[in-house]
């Protein structure tokens, strides 16, 4: 038990995420648990709108306040319960202790501010570097991200930068103070497919060198098989399987996994359509109150499936799912019944 | 930047040719001339005033007054006030100094009212000081400016006898002495928070429209997650954006305060250039109502010049070339 405490970097439990909507609340993340040990890349896969990314700013308390709130259970990072900190206190974490990337490069960066002040402004704010060190550690940390010519790189302004080059910059200004954990929410969705293998080539370089922990968001199987330790399905709002990558792919337990499986486009079969999943996640509006909430759009439901609500459950070791298919999934009072 | 500096001033001279032509053309079609107000015609020989018309070559056809008119103009000569018997450059000259310190008061009072109430209401919307300070920018856009200058005056000047009602400087005072900087000062104070209080209000609301918008932007998401402190996100990352569009409210603003406001300065009849200016079309004052309107005109391409400078300066991505 105690060894478990020491690896565990990242510690999320029973998380309830919701957002206002014409004026009553609704779980856009629904009883999440999930934990990321140090210098572990951790894939979260699912759909838009499966509640990805809210996952990923309840972590780093970055929502919007007026529309959304954390309702229910704790983020724990380093031993530390930190969903209730202050702004403060949570400014000492964010950006040094952990740091997020976003899907959008194009956006991300302030367009009146040059890239080597918006670089060594992370410095600022948590060293005491002068501001000459901040510029040389600012070009150092542009060269390590393989940007070329750093030097001229630091007096542009992001307008004058390639959308590759401009998620690089990002990255550079997460890792400068060398975080434990680095939130990549769909880094390189935005990317041309030869950008998106140098971006995830470099994340993984720099997991390794830097010796932190990864929690990568993405919709993209692909990436998950290249970079992950470990995956996390989500679908609307809940966990739907848990596993390491290799018992995943090889044995993927969820009707929703394997349809996600299937929509990845081979190369090395010849097939005539691309397979899809039928249907759309469910808005949060429409969220179906009990049973499984893929019960709507399963090859394979089941009457009950639109009456049980299914328990994330081991179904082997380290491999945890969350269906009735699988008799460990149904929950006890259901079994005695 | 020189180079399209120098680009631009030459693009003005086609463009002022051609406003000084319809402006020439539509000052001498106002009805009536010189003569009509300022010389009794029941004591003046009616052939007199005639002669005098022939021989100021009010009867000549438009385009060889006009003619006239331009040369001059052009070598420096503004032409003789009819009304005050001096030259017109002279007069404006007199009047310049007043209006410039009209108006750099009230634009100072304008911007800091307008930063500190716009940045307040823009970080926290929707609260009631969001509210209050929306209610008073819709008083401000609403009352005329004349009715907010008689109520101040009424106040101010008569009630509590703080301000002054009327001039640019107390009578008797010597140029150049600290008292006369001192009253100068306390002169254009009253009309210089009127226009200021009264102008801020646009600004005011656009400014907090505009930090709400951009406090919703992708790279305020990424400041806070470096963990940037909120009240360095506002003051630096967002009010360097929202700054922006407020130039071009500077731009035209240059013009309209130099322009003089004519009615605040009428009421308070602070001896400005758009008193000057109203006093001069009454009386068909031509060579001061021309040369006025002149001198705006090279002003308002001035300042929209400044304006797309200094768009320039505060947004990287804008290059000019």
């Amino acid at each position: 038990m105690s060894e478990r405490d020491v690896s565990a970097l990242l510690e999320v439990k029973d998380l309830e995420t919701s957002f206002l909507i014409n004026g009553k609340y609704y779980n856009a993340v629904d009883g999440v648990s999930l934990r990321v040990n140090r210098k572990q890349i951790v894939g979260i896969v699912g759909e838009s709108g499966c509640g990805k990314s809210v996952m990923s700013l309840s972590i780093m308390n970055l929502l919007p306040k007026n529309i959304s709130r954390i309702r229910r259970g704790e983020i724990v990072f380093e031993g530390k319960r930190i969903d209730h900190l202050g702004e403060e206190e949570l400014n000492r974490i964010r950006g040094k202790e952990m740091a997020m990337i976003f899907q959008e490069p194009m956006t991300s960066l302030n367009p009146v501010f040059t890239i080597g002040s918006q670089i060594a402004e992370v410095f600022f704010t948590h060293t005491n570097l002068s501001k000459k060190e901040a510029r040389q550690r600012s070009i150092e940390l542009l060269r390590s991200v393989g940007i070329a010519r750093p030097e001229s790189v630091v007096n542009e302004y992001p307008h004058q930068l390639s959308g590759g080059m401009r998620q690089r910059v990002m990255i550079a200004m997460a890792i400068a103070c060398r975080p434990k954990l680095l939130i990549a929410d769909e880094p390189t969705t935005a990317l041309d497919v030869t950008v998106q293998a140098q971006i995830l080539e470099l994340l993984k370089d720099i997991q390794a060198t830097n010796e932190m922990a990864v929690m990568l968001i993405t919709h993209d199987l692909g990436v998950v098989a290249e970079m992950c330790d470990e995956v996390i399905v989500m679908y609307a709002g809940k966990i739907v399987e848990r596993a390491d990558v290799h018992s995943l792919f090889y044995h993927p337990k969820h009707p929703y996994t394997k349809l996600l499986m299937e929509s990845i486009p081979r190369m090395d079969r010849e097939v005539e359509t691309l397979s899809s999943i039928r249907g759309i996640v469910p808005s949060l509006a429409q969220m179906p109150r009990s049973g499984c909430r893929f019960a709507e759009r399963c090859p394979k439901a089941m009457p009950e499936c639109k009456i049980v609500t299914p328990k994330l459950t081991e179904h082997s070791p380290g491999h945890e799912v969350a269906c009735l298919l699988y008799e460990e999934s149904v929950p006890v009072h259901e079994v005695m019944k | 930047m020189l180079q399209y500096t120098i680009r631009r001033l030459l693009g003005m001279i086609p463009m002022l040719l051609l406003i000084s032509f319809v402006v020439f053309t539509l000052a001498k079609m106002m009805p009536g001339d010189p003569f009509g107000g300022e010389i009794d015609p029941t004591r003046t020989d009616p052939k007199y005033i005639e002669e005098m018309r022939e021989k100021l070559g009010y009867n000549d056809p438009i385009y060889v007054q006009y003619w006239r008119w331009i040369t001059k103009f052009l070598q420096g000569d503004f032409g003789i006030s009819t009304t005050h018997k001096m030259p017109a450059s002279e007069i404006i000259m007199e009047r310049i100094p007043n209006t410039l310190l009209l108006a750099v008061t009230s634009l100072v009072i304008t911007y800091v009212f307008a930063f500190f109430m716009g940045m307040y209401a823009g970080r926290k919307p929707y609260t009631i000081s969001d509210h209050v300070i929306a209610g008073y920018n819709y008083i401000a856009l609403a009352v005329p400016s004349f009715v907010a200058a008689i109520v101040a005056i009424y106040f101010f000047s008569f009630k509590l006898n703080l301000f002054p009602y009327s001039g640019s400087v107390a009578i008797g005072l010597q140029p150049g002495t600290w008292e006369y900087y001192v009253s100068r000062l306390h002169h254009v104070a009253l009309p210089a928070l009127v226009l200021g209080l009264m102008s801020t209000a646009s600004y005011t609301q656009f400014l907090r429209n505009d930090i709400i918008e951009n406090s919703r932007k992708d790279y305020v998401r990424t400041a806070r997650a470096k963990g940037v402190k909120e009240s360095k996100i506002y003051n630096k990352h967002i009010l360097r954006n929202s700054m922006i569009p407020l130039v071009t409210f500077l731009g035209f603003d240059l013009v309209t305060l130099v322009s003089g406001a004519v009615i605040t300065e009428t009421i308070f009849t602070y001896p400005g250039l758009g008193q000057l200016f109203l006093q001069s079309v009454a009386t068909r004052d031509y060579a001061v109502v021309m040369s006025i309107t002149m001198l705006l005109s090279i002003f308002t391409l001035l300042g929209n010049l400044i304006a797309d400078l200094l768009y320039g300066i505060v947004d990287p991505r804008i290059r000019l070339e």
